[in-house]
C-alpha cells in the first residue's frame, strides 16, 4: 500500500507566526452519548486521557480528545493505529447506538506558532479569544474566512487547527497572509 | 450583527457562524390534512415587526437546531432555548413579558 501523505506536504512558513500542515494523524469522529461510561473509558484506552468536559480538549503530545458537540468527540492519535481503534470502538459499544468513522483522510491539521499566533487566528474568526475568554484546554467550533474549522492552543502561542482536507489550500493560505501581516497589538504581548 | 447563545455549546455565538431556519413553532399539517390547513402550514407566517421567534443552526459549530426569542425591530434577543418544544418556555415568555407587556405572536401571548 502506499504510504500517505499531508494535504500540502509539510509545507511551511519563516515568519515570526509560523503558519506549518503538521502531516497525517489518525482521526477518528465518534458520536453517542457522552455521559456513558464507555465511552468515557474508550478516551483512556485509545489515546491514554481522560474524558474531555463539554468545550474541551485533552491533549498528550500528539494525541488528543476533542468535544465536537453534546454528542460527538474527535480523537487525534497515530495514523498507523486508527484501524486497530475502530475495531476496539466497535467491541466496546457493542449493541449500543454509536457512530464512529475514520476521517483521517478527510481533515487536515495545520499549527500556528508564534508570538501573536492568537491574533492570526482571532482576525479570521468571529469568537473571543482574548486571553482569559479563550486559552488551553478549550476548543473551538467556529470558522476561518469561509470555511469551517475547528482550533485549539497546544501551547502558550501555538494553535493547532482541523479543517477539511479539501479546503487546506485555502486555509493556510488564509492563516499564513494573516501572520504575513503582523500582529494587531489588541492582545497584551507574548499571550 | 446578531449574537446568540447556543444552548447546546453553553457559548455566545456571532450570527455568521450559524444558519436561519425560518419561523419556529410551525405546527406541521401531512397528508390526509385539509386543503386550507396545508397551506396555512406551507406559505403562512407570522413575519411581525416584534417579538418573533426563529429557528437556528448552529452551522459552523456543533450542528445543531435550538430556537431564539427576539424582537425584529429592536434586535433584543429575549432568550435562546432547545429547539424539542412545541412552545416557548415560560422563563422566555416571562423575559419577553418583561419588556414587552402584552405582546402576542400566533396563538402564544
Amino acid at each position: 500500500m502506499s504510504d500517505p501523505i499531508s494535504a500540502l506536504s509539510l509545507r511551511a512558513t519563516h515568519g515570526s507566526v509560523q503558519v506549518s500542515d503538521t502531516g497525517v494523524h489518525g482521526m477518528i469522529t465518534l458520536r453517542g452519548d457522552l455521559a456513558s461510561s464507555k465511552i468515557r473509558s474508550l478516551c483512556k484506552d485509545l489515546v491514554g486521557l481522560p474524558a474531555p468536559a463539554p468545550r474541551e480538549v485533552q491533549v498528550k503530545g500528539d494525541a488528543a480528545v476533542l468535544w465536537m458537540s453534546p454528542d460527538e468527540l474527535l480523537f487525534v492519535l497515530p495514523y498507523g493505529s486508527v484501524a486497530d481503534s475502530l475495531a476496539r470502538i466497535a467491541k466496546v459499544l457493542k449493541g449500543q447506538h454509536h457512530l464512529a468513522v475514520d476521517v483521517s483522510d478527510a481533515r487536515t491539521m495545520l499549527r500556528v506558532d508564534g508570538p501573536f499566533a492568537r491574533e492570526v487566528i482571532a482576525k479570521l474568526a468571529p469568537v473571543d479569544l482574548y486571553p482569559g475568554a479563550f486559552g488551553e484546554g478549550q476548543v473551538l467550533r467556529s470558522r476561518l474566512g469561509q470555511i469551517a474549522a475547528a482550533f485549539w492552543m497546544s501551547g502558550p502561542q501555538t494553535f493547532e487547527v482541523i479543517c477539511f482536507r479539501s479546503v487546506a489550500e485555502y486555509a493556510f493560505d488564509l492563516l499564513a497572509a494573516s501572520a504575513a501581516a503582523g500582529p494587531v497589538g489588541h492582545f497584551p504581548r507574548g499571550t | 450583527m446578531l449574537i446568540l447563545h447556543c444552548p447546546h455549546c453553553d457559548r455566545m455565538v456571532d450570527e455568521t457562524d450559524l444558519h436561519a431556519g425560518g419561523e419556529a413553532h410551525v405546527k406541521r399539517f401531512g397528508p390526509g390534512s385539509e386543503a386550507e390547513e396545508f397551506e396555512n402550514y406551507l406559505f403562512m407566517r407570522e413575519n411581525p415587526k416584534g417579538v418573533h421567534f426563529e429557528r437556528w443552526r448552529h452551522v459552523y459549530g456543533c450542528g445543531k437546531w435550538f430556537l431564539a426569542a427576539r424582537n425584529t425591530a429592536t434586535l433584543e434577543v429575549y432568550g435562546t432555548y432547545s429547539a424539542q418544544t412545541t412552545e416557548p418556555p415560560q422563563a422566555i415568555r416571562d423575559a419577553i413579558s418583561a419588556k414587552q407587556p402584552g405582546w402576542s405572536w400566533g396563538t402564544f401571548q
